[in-house]
Order: structure tokens, then C-alpha cells, then sequence
């Protein structure tokens, strides 16, 4: 899925909020204000932020923060939510460790 | 009414992107159109190799360059600091097979005055103690290292937004066409219009299609490549990793992490119908093994995330670059084959100063087009 972004479009100045410091993606430890000075860095979709910041990119692999992340980039650029694409789901479910995925058939 | 610039970018990868800072840089006005998103396709999905040996001596000055010239500064130059560390390639055999393997690269890359030997297996733990006994040799460039290949790519983005460049995403390019035999306009699949004295495609492996409308056919096919990331671990080991049978190859990240990417015999047969970047069932599972073969160390870290991207394969495994004989005002760069990443610095600029009328840092008469000839 994707979305039509022309990324000259202005979405004005950054203005500080009061909860910036707020720590959005937990696995990382990336603040609201992070997230938010990257969409005006030109980081306009779920994944461009989280390559540019690792917010999403920790252990839980954004199972936690992703609908708030997404809800913040979406503000910041005047959009719903629904319209941003969202982030790809990735195997493992859960951390595995390499002598057992590398196991696959054996035991 | 078409949108106009001097310069038409086809594709936001790591080359778009680098190619569209480089000419900002210079005053040149330029657009990036993309189908997706930044650095959507192979840019994001490699491991961030920076690598010079056992590289084919057509494309080695352009990883030379890199490495000498725009790679050490590369931070600076875009505020966002890429990760580059120039921490050495250690290739590993397991076998004497691979150690004439590894001989023969070795000796190729020599020619063009790269510092790369060959090393025993003790010479090998010396530089990387962590790795298995079964190794029994090893190639070693110095010179060679990595960086992180998202923020490479998203900081050429960044920049050159900064410095004026135009990107649009989700605006997919779906033909090209001439106006008095030269190349002139971009279609999308929205059905706007671009219009430049310039077009680059750089699409990854849809550079075919795109270039096919003006009746170029570059010959390359899509291939599937698939990685793995692990959990942060202490510092192991900084160099750069590579096999002899190419089984596997990455390393550690600053963050920490492991990032390894590897074979597993499926990656010209990947079913195209699935969603495009699906992972396979048996890729990571075989990483997983080849990697321990090596790095029996490795065993109980966790694996928090795979993936996968198609890479364009070229014919002869080297890119094909620059502007097109039969069509002024076209210029490519595809087919990078899946070793793309290390060289985007040097192909872009050399891009940009072919696109501006400078000669090119790094001849590229070999890469060009119209190399291509039957070989039989």
C-alpha cells in the first residue's frame, strides 16, 4: 500500500509541545518530540520514521507503540491516521534463537 | 499541464536519492518520483556492506572511490551520521575449494593496487577470535567496512529535500516518452505528467519495465534476497563478514545487533504473486545454520525480525550506468545485482556530473549500455 506524499508540501514550522519528552517507542526509548522533529525532517511514513529514529525497531518490534507512532507522524501532517500506510509485520512472532530456528526439521 | 524540472528521477532508493543531492548541490533543479516509498526497494533490505575486494575490476573504482573520497565524510557532509566504520572484510573458507575461490578474488582485486591478502585460519582468529576452528583461511581487505544503509539512504534523502530537490512517493512511473528523439516525459500510473531535459531511471528491478517503453532493454531479472537482524549484544566483532561459498555475510551494528544475509537456493524461483516482500519459510532457517557453522558463539542469541527485497540481477553481475547512446537525455543505473550499497556514493556523483556536463570522478565507459553482447 501506498500513499500519494509530495513532500514539498508545507506542513509548517516545528513548535515545541509540552510533552515531548513523553518516551513513545519503549523498546528504544524515543520521544514524542523525536518522532515529531523527523516527519519535519521529511520522515513522512511509519517506516521512514522507524529507519531514521529505530522507533519500532526494538524487541517488540512496534507491537506496543506502532498505533500511537503512526497517530503522531499522521497529526503532524494533517492526515487520519487510516490513510498512512502502516508498518510490515515481520516472522518471528516472538525473539528466536538461532540454534533453533536453524533447527527447523530436526527436533 | 506537465510539471517541469531539469532533472527527472526515477526511483527513491539510495541512488535517486544520492544522484538528486548531488545535483542540488550543484543548482540543478531535479524531481524524484517513486512508487512507494523512500528507499523502499534494495536500499533498505541489504546489510549495509562497504566493500571493495572481490569486486569485479569494472566496478571497483567506483567502490574505491567511495571508500577513499565520499565514505569518511559522509557523516558530516549529511548531518546524520550514516555509521560508516572502515573496520575491514574478512571473506572465510571452510575448504581448499574455497580457498582458491578466495585466491582468485584475491588476485583480481590486487591488480587495481587494492590492499587485500589471503590469511590462514590463525591469522583469521587473530583479527576475529570468535570464529570456529573449522576455518581454515580467509581473504582480509583492511579498507573494507560497513554502514547502516537506512540512514545512508534516508540522509541523501534528507539533504537534498533540504537543499530543494522535489520528491513525490506514491507517484509510480508507468511509461516514458520522446519528444524529437529525446528522451522527455515521465506518465504515472495517476496519470500525471512530468517533463525533463534529463530522465535517470534508477527503479531497482522495474528499471526494465520503465526503460522497455522507450524500446531499452536492459538485461537483468529480479532476484529474492532475504536478512535477518538479531537482539543488541555486547561488542563481538566490528569486521565486515563474507563466506568463500557465499553462504552468509554481515555483521555487528553500532546498535549492537547482528545483521546477516545469506543463500538459500530459492532466490531466482521466489513466487512473484505472493505480497512482493514476504519472507520465505526456509531462508532464515538456513542463514541461521550457515552463519553457526562459522560462529558457533552465535548459537543462543535471538533473532528479532527477517526480511526480504528483490535485487536486480544484471547478465554480466555489474551494473549498467551513465546516459544512453540511442536516446539523448536518458540515463540509467540498474542492475546493481545485489552489491549496489558500498558503490551508491561514487555511481551517484559520477551521475550528477555526467547529468551536469563535468567529467565523471570514474570513467564509466565499461558500464555503459551498450556493453552488452552475445557469449556464445
Amino acid at each position: 500500500m501506498s500513499i500519494y506524499l509530495d513532500r514539498s508540501r508545507s506542513i509548517g514550522e516545528f513548535v515545541p509541545e509540552p510533552d515531548d519528552g513523553l518516551i513513545i517507542c519503549r523498546c528504544e526509548e524515543i520521544t514524542k518530540g523525536e518522532i515529531r522533529q523527523a516527519v519535519h525532517e521529511g520522515m513522512w511514513t511509519m517506516t521512514e520514521v522507524k529507519r531514521f529514529l529505530r522507533a519500532g525497531m526494538g524487541l517488540c518490534q512496534g507491537q506496543t507503540c506502532g498505533r500511537i507512532v503512526k497517530g503522531i507522524i499522521a497529526k503532524e501532517l494533517g492526515l487520519e491516521a487510516a490513510e498512512l500506510p502502516g508498518n510490515v509485520d515481520r516472522a518471528p512472532a516472538r525473539p528466536i534463537e538461532l540454534t533453533i530456528l536453524g533447527n527447523e526439521g530436526e527436533q | 499541464m506537465a510539471e517541469c524540472s531539469e532533472v527527472l528521477i526515477v526511483g527513491a532508493g539510495i541512488i535517486g536519492c544520492a544522484t538528486a543531492y548531488y545535483l542540488a548541490k550543484r543548482g540543478i533543479s531535479v524531481t524524484v518520483l517513486e512508487g512507494e516509498m523512500i528507499g523502499h526497494g534494495g536500499s533498505s533490505r541489504n546489510a549495509g556492506g562497504v566493500r571493495q575486494s572481490a569486486r569485479d575490476i569494472r566496478e571497483l573504482p567506483l567502490a574505491m572511490y567511495s571508500v577513499k573520497h565520499l565514505w569518511p565524510a559522509l557523516s558530516e557532509e549529511l548531518g546524520v551520521d550514516v555509521e560508516y566504520h572502515q573496520v575491514g572484510n574478512i571473506r572465510l573458507g571452510l575448504t581448499n575449494d574455497h580457498m582458491e575461490i578466495l585466491k582468485k578474488l584475491v588476485e583480481n582485486c590486487k591488480k587495481d593496487g587494492l590492499d587485500v591478502r589471503l590469511v590462514s585460519g590463525e591469522e583469521a582468529r587473530e583479527i576475529c577470535p570468535y570464529m570456529s576452528e573449522e576455518v581454515i583461511g580467509a581473504s582480509w581487505c583492511p579498507s573494507d567496512g560497513n554502514a547502516n544503509a537506512l540512514l545512508s539512504t534516508l540522509g541523501y534523502y534528507r539533504r537534498a529535500r533540504e537543499l530543494g530537490a522535489r520528491f513525490i512517493t506514491g507517484e509510480e512511473v508507468v511509461r516514458l516518452e520522446t519528444c524529437r528523439g529525446a528522451a522527455r516525459r515521465a506518465v504515472t500510473k495517476r496519470g500525471n505528467l512530468y517533463e525533463a531535459e534529463h530522465i535517470l531511471v534508477a527503479a531497482g528491478y522495474e528499471s526494465r519495465d520503465i526503460s522497455a517503453t522507450l524500446g531499452i532493454d536492459i538485461p537483468l531479472i529480479r532476484k529474492y534476497d532475504e536478512c535477518l537482524v538479531t537482539e543488541a549484544q555486547p561488542d563481538y566483532f566490528p569486521q565486515t563478514l563474507g563466506t568463500a561459498d557465499a553462504d552468509f555475510y554481515g555483521h555487528q551494528t553500532k546498535h549492537g545487533s547482528f545483521v546477516f544475509g545469506g543463500d538459500c537456493g530459492f532466490e531466482y524461483f521466489h513466487n512473484r504473486r505472493q505480497e512482493h516482500t514476504a519472507v520465505t519459510a526456509n531462508s532464515a532457517s538456513c542463514m541461521a545454520r550457515n552463519i553457526l557453522k562459522y560462529f558457533p558463539v552465535l548459537s543462543d542469541i535471538r533473532v528479532v525480525r527477517q526480511w526480504g527485497g528483490w535485487l536486480d540481477k544484471c547478465m554480466d553481475g555489474v551494473p549498467v550506468l551513465g546516459a544512453v547512446r540511442e536516446i539523448p537525455g536518458l540515463h540509467l543505473a540498474a542492475g546493481f545485482s545485489g552489491h549496489g550499497f558500498g558503490i551508491a556514493p561514487a555511481v551517484a556523483l559520477c551521475l550528477a556530473q555526467e547529468i551536469a556536463g563535468e567529467e565523471t570522478a570514474v570513467d564509466l565507459s565499461e558500464l555503459r549500455y551498450d556493453r552488452f553482447k552475445s557469449v556464445k
